[in-house]
């Protein structure tokens, strides 16, 4: 433990800095992915096509496309943003698909009753589809959420710190507690990311709640 | 007044759901589509809301023609009312209920007012204002869908196979409460229904359809109990067998009726001047 007691310190700063970095491709992703996923689900033609090309974009290795986006974009090799637009391009990868499924979830007969309510298109799907796909795609953006916390590590090879230079410094040094006080922290930051959108669900949709107790109370009479 | 003229439906596989309907169906009364699953009446009904448009024909509300009535705004003065409630699910009872008012911009706290009224009136309770349709049973969520269809006081109310997935106590229950607010409210109603017996008790005028949405026979329950217009209808509702098919047996020097299974139905007795 002395590793880790004489450098709390540091482990605080790369923490936050890896807390930071991680948000912003999880929320660029989400929302980048919802008119993907929608387009998939909406259209049959473009469903196939669409979500083989996204899903296409996570089999591109982190590192080849470090180097890719830079010319294209005309960013720095080593600036934050190379890594951060890597990482959206990952989320929105797995979100879109989520998207897709989670607006096919949506019951059929609710949406045929609100359109016969009088709700116009726009209106239903943000009022009606949207929230009720609320459950799966809050599923898919915890799979995005947990898996940027992990890839982010990875951006330490073009100089974006993060606890992944817990990592590549431990391993070079030698020193196994470094390294192993960083796993340590992405997994809690992880399991923390986790959480808080467990409770943003429940806060937010708090019908999925009352749905599954009365489901098993019908199950227990 | 909803009138059908000549209306025919060919869906894209070209099915032809509806073959040449035409039908008057008058204000302030019952009018029950009743036919098997496939024979076009689901469809009939989704046309006056414009849920489905007609391939030909015209479709008129009191004179206008529906097709000339932008669909959303039609739809917010018809209520609605379908199999399984239709609730959505993620909102509670009572905002379920002023879901059309609140469309139409009705300010929140006078939807709400109106909708815990309509509560009183489906004979729910007011405490269950604050659930979501999940923690209601079968028959109170059938309850809260009658309430949102009157919702906006609407002088039509269309409802498909409205107490279709409730058990049956619960829909004998469901139906004596319609009856009683359609003594009520006096609006045009229109029922989609498979079940005869559902058709005869609700109707005013009870329309037997055939594939295509062809009319069978159509007529109150009386004229249509008292002179079937072909085999076919006199099949459907039963008239040859059952509980439909009385005949008279003397006990004891008293009339009895007895259905075709040999159960003891009634007295027959001297009617009473009406």
């Amino acid at each position: 433990m002395t590793w880790v007691l004489n450098n709390l310190d540091l482990i605080l700063q790369l923490t936050l800095q890896h807390i930071r970095l991680s948000i912003v491709p999880i929320v660029l992703g989400f929302i980048i992915a919802l008119p993907l996923g929608w387009v998939a689900y909406r259209y049959r033609l473009t469903r196939g096509l669409v979500l083989t090309l996204v899903g296409l974009l996570y089999t591109i290795p982190s590192l080849a496309l470090f180097v890719i986006l830079p010319p294209l974009l005309g960013i720095g090799f080593l600036s934050e943003a190379n890594v951060l637009i890597a990482l959206t391009i990952y989320a929105v990868a797995i979100m879109a698909r989520s998207v897709a499924e989670a607006l096919a979830s949506v019951d059929q007969g609710v949406k045929q009753a609100a359109t016969a309510m009088g709700y116009s298109g726009w209106g239903r799907f943000w009022t009606v589809d949207f929230p009720l796909a609320g459950p799966v795609l809050l599923a898919g953006l915890r799979v995005v959420a947990v898996s940027t916390v992990s890839l982010l590590t990875v951006g330490i090879v073009v100089g974006v710190q993060s606890l992944g230079y817990l990592f590549t410094n431990g391993f070079q040094r030698g020193i196994v507690e470094q390294v192993l006080a960083g796993v340590v922290m992405v997994v809690i930051i992880a399991l923390l990311f986790d959480g808080l959108l467990v409770l943003l669900g429940r806060w937010l949709m708090p019908w999925t709640r009352v749905a599954k107790s009365a489901q098993r109370k019908a199950a227990v009479a | 007044m909803i009138e059908f003229r000549s209306i025919s439906k060919v869906f894209d596989d070209g099915t032809v759901a509806v073959d040449d309907f035409s039908l008057v169906i008058p204000s302030h009364q019952t009018t029950v589509l009743v036919g098997s699953s496939g024979c076009g009446k689901t469809t009939l009904l989704r046309m006056i809301n414009r849920m489905v448009d007609a391939s030909s024909g015209a479709l008129e509300i009191d004179g206008e023609n529906v097709a000339d009535i932008e669909p959303v705004k039609l739809r917010r003065r018809i209520g609605y009312v379908m199999q399984n409630s239709g609730l959505l699910p993620h909102r509670r009872v009572i905002d379920n209920i002023a879901t059309v008012p609140r469309l139409n911009g009705v300010p929140k706290k006078d939807a709400h007012a109106r909708a815990l009224e309509l509560m009183d009136t489906v004979g729910l309770d007011r405490a269950m204002a604050d659930r979501y349709p999940a923690q209601l049973s079968g028959g109170q969520q059938q309850r809260v869908g009658v309430a949102r269809g009157l919702a906006v006081d609407p002088n039509i109310l269309l409802m498909d196979e409205p107490f279709g997935a409730v058990d049956p106590s619960v829909r004998a229950d469901l139906q004596q409460e319609l009856l009683r607010l359609q003594r009520e409210l006096g609006k045009t109603v229109v029922v989609v229904t498979h079940d005869i017996d559902e058709a005869f008790l609700l109707g005013d005028q009870v329309v037997i359809l055939e594939k295509g949405a062809h009319i069978a026979q159509k007529g109150s329950p009386h004229e249509i109990l008292a002179n079937p217009a072909s085999d076919f209808v006199a099949s459907f509702i039963g008239a040859d067998r059952g509980k439909r098919a009385l005949s008279i047996q003397t006990i004891d020097g008293a009339s009895v009726l007895v259905d075709s299974d040999g159960n003891v139905a009634g007295r027959l007795v001297e009617s009473s001047p009406a």
